[in-house]
């Protein structure tokens, strides 16, 4: 499959929406803001693995096409939405790495992507798994960056979240890969439990503040 | 029959029924601790009983001289652990969700971390390690305070992000290896890749093993992915500090390990050795500084295990691999014995400060005594295994790569002078007034509870280190052959 052929251009246009949608992430300025844009980016997966499923005809992949869209786009936007609402406080993004530097490193981040992948599989035929591959990768590095340019909770566990879309892409890529299905929900439990645990710990209002920078306060090293 | 058995699979599965148990039965009184001692000694009767299964692949299990001796080593901590645990469950004053949970928690992680050293299939064994995260974050999380929640959270992102780029290096793993397995779950088996790797593409191996590297290194508290592990085992409740340092660090390690085995094979990827090396010298050099600087010592004893792991890195980094699964093994039953001690004197002192421990050894000699050694155990010194390895990682070293030597023995020098120190202070000196937290010890037997499975896993690490039978010295070898 090469470029030109439907089945190729539509995996691709999909992978592509997914990392735009990482970049939208990034220059959100109101956490509602980054909510909708991760509640998109988790449909564009759920259509993604969908047309995997189709291409590869894996019928196993429609599941994980399901569980992404009823999870990441309806009922995890959803949970944090409603906790935004009943917390009802500041709902601006707070950033360690400004806006503008956080999008030119992004860029940057991308370029590493695609120079790290394309060419250490260059003996691939599969044109479609390579470029998938470079766009999983830059998805996840992304993830990693909001993780870090970011200093609200909320929006940390967002880039954890979309770091783990790209991991989705990646794997539902790569044709045959065993196990795809039950490690792609095993991975979605692992961020279910991640939300869970923010709205629990956040509701109960033991991080009132939501900025891990004061994490370090906990630390039982005071003075002596 | 003997191919048909599911031992594997029994060690796996009876401490998540006895989970299930745990979380059904009605909390206080003395039945939960009680059930949980006993799904902890029948775990590690059979956990014992895999040392004489014969090796094999068994779908997606394995058992193998890697993980027969660990996982025997986790039986016994498990149950020394379950035992500890009841001495010091009533002091820890859960309420009833929170003792069930913590019960639970813990033999799922025990089940977790057995699945995890067991499993053939890469993938089952990222599951396993996720399980494994996951509950161990629930018992760090369990009291509740802001200091444990906070903890928790420190130990869910950071490893959270660890094993998701565990999970994107097995993917490219498979990617690299999919010409020549095809499809289906040959294609994440240890076996079948190791037979495929040389054949493989060298470039997506070397990049596979970068992320299992860091993704599973995050787990194995290696520097500089260590941050979550001081808070975390200062934090939980007192048990849960031996099993996370002792089983869940060895798990993860295991995971790169067999990262290792399978890209160190192809001559034309990224050598495995080195980069294992540099991690580990990393966080032998930060350790040993760090220990100077600590006032907790449950956190102090945290930053030994990232030395510990360190010098076990540096030791399959080198090849050493009997060197370095020697010193797996005795570092979890050192440190867990340590654990089991710094816990009971932080129960009768009230705290958990090194300032406010002292003089054990005058005013509770059996467990004064007993954490003195096992500290001078941690420190290299005489006569427990950790000397033996920590001998033969500086021989070693001398032949492999002589500049070793110099930051070796830094950080084998400056830790273990840390170590005394704080072993001067914490078991010699003049005794600190005890301030039992209330309910500690109150069972009859009181403090011999704690200090019984201190003395067992002390002497176990004697033999392991001076009287180490041929047939499991034999077993090492398998290891390392299954290593190299």
């Amino acid at each position: 499959m090469t470029f030109g052929s439907t089945g190729y251009d539509i995996a691709h246009l999909l992978g592509g929406g997914i990392l735009l949608l990482s970049f939208v992430l990034l220059y959100q300025r109101r956490l509602d803001a980054v909510i909708n844009a991760f509640a998109v980016q988790g449909g564009l997966l759920a259509a993604a693995a969908a047309w995997q499923a189709h291409l590869q005809s894996e019928p196993g992949l429609y599941v994980t096409a399901l569980l992404a869209f009823g999870a990441k786009a309806l009922l995890i936007p959803l949970a944090l939405r409603l906790l935004l609402r009943r917390l009802g406080l500041h709902r601006t993004v707070e950033t360690a790495l400004g806006i503008g530097p956080s999008l030119l490193a992004a860029a940057a981040l991308v370029g590493l992507a695609v120079m790290v992948v394309l060419p250490v599989t260059a003996g691939q035929a599969q044109a479609l798994t390579r470029e998938n591959l470079a766009l999983a990768l830059s998805v996840v590095l992304l993830g990693m960056l909001m993780m870090i340019a970011r200093r609200n909770a909320i929006s940390q566990v967002i880039g954890l979240l979309s770091l783990e879309n790209g991991l989705v892409l990646a794997a539902i890529g790569v044709q045959g890969m065993p196990l795809v299905v039950e490690l792609s929900t095993a991975a979605l439990v692992l961020m279910l439990a991640l939300v869970a645990g923010i709205v629990v710990f956040l509701l109960r209002d033991r991080m009132a503040t939501l900025d891990t920078g004061l994490l370090d306060r906990q630390r039982g090293e005071g003075p002596p | 029959m003997a191919d048909f058995f599911p031992l594997p699979w029994l060690i796996v599965f009876l401490p998540w029924a006895g989970a299930v148990v745990l979380a059904l039965l009605a909390p206080g009184g003395r039945w939960p601790p009680l059930v949980n001692c006993g799904v902890s000694a029948a775990s590690a009767a059979l956990a014992l009983g895999l040392l004489a299964a014969p090796e094999g692949v068994q779908g997606w299990t394995r058992v193998d001289g890697v993980n027969q001796p660990l996982v025997a080593l986790g039986g016994i901590i498990g149950l020394a652990t379950a035992l500890f645990s009841a001495a010091t469950v009533e002091a820890e004053r859960f309420d009833g969700l929170r003792a069930r949970a913590y019960h639970a928690a813990f033999q799922i992680f025990m089940g977790a971390q057995f699945l995890a050293l067991l499993s053939d299939n890469l993938g089952v064994m990222w599951v396993a390690i996720e399980i494994a995260t996951l509950a161990s974050v629930l018992m760090v999380a369990v009291h509740g305070t802001p200091a444990a929640i906070e903890a928790a959270w420190k130990f869910f992102v950071l490893c959270g992000v660890g094993i998701a780029l565990a999970l994107f290096g097995t993917i490219l793993l498979y990617l690299a290896a999919q010409p020549l397995v095809g499809h289906g779950d040959p294609g994440l088996s240890w076996a079948a890749l190791r037979l495929v790797a040389d054949r493989c593409d060298p470039g997506i191996l070397s990049l596979a093993f970068v992320f299992l590297m860091v993704g599973y290194g995050t787990k194995a508290g290696l520097v500089p992915l260590h941050g979550w592990l001081p808070d975390a085992e200062a934090e939980g409740p007192l048990p849960i500090s031996a099993v996370l340092s002792g089983l869940l660090l060895n798990a993860a390690l295991v995971a790169v390990l067999r990262a290792k085995a399978i890209v160190g094979i192809n001559p034309g990827a990224l050598e495995p050795g080195p980069l294992l090396l540099g991690f580990g010298l990393a966080s032998l050099l930060l350790a040993s500084l760090a220990l100077w600087r600590r006032r907790d010592a449950r956190r102090l004893f945290a930053w030994s295990s990232i030395e510990h792991m360190g010098l076990s890195a540096i030791a399959f980094g080198l090849g050493a691999h009997v060197a370095g699964m020697l010193h797996l093994m005795g570092h979890s039953l050192v440190k867990s014995a340590v654990f089991f001690g710094i816990g009971a004197a932080a129960q009768l002192k009230g705290s958990q400060k090194i300032s406010d421990i002292g003089g054990l050894a005058g005013s509770h000699p059996a467990l004064g005594w007993g954490l003195a050694l096992g500290i001078a155990g941690l420190a290299g010194l005489p006569p427990f295994s950790l000397f033996v390895s920590e001998f033969r990682l500086v021989t070693a070293a001398a032949a492999a790569q002589p500049w070793l030597l110099l930051p070796l023995g830094l950080g084998l020098l400056l830790a273990g002078a840390a170590l005394v120190r704080v072993m001067q202070s914490l078991c010699l000196g003049p005794a600190t007034p005890d301030a039992p937290v209330a309910g500690a010890f109150a069972r009859p037997g009181g403090l011999w509870w704690a200090s019984g499975p201190v003395w067992a896993l002390l002497a176990l690490s004697v033999l392991l280190g001076f009287a180490l039978p041929a047939w499991f010295a034999a077993l090492l070898g398998d290891a390392a052959r299954l290593l190299g």
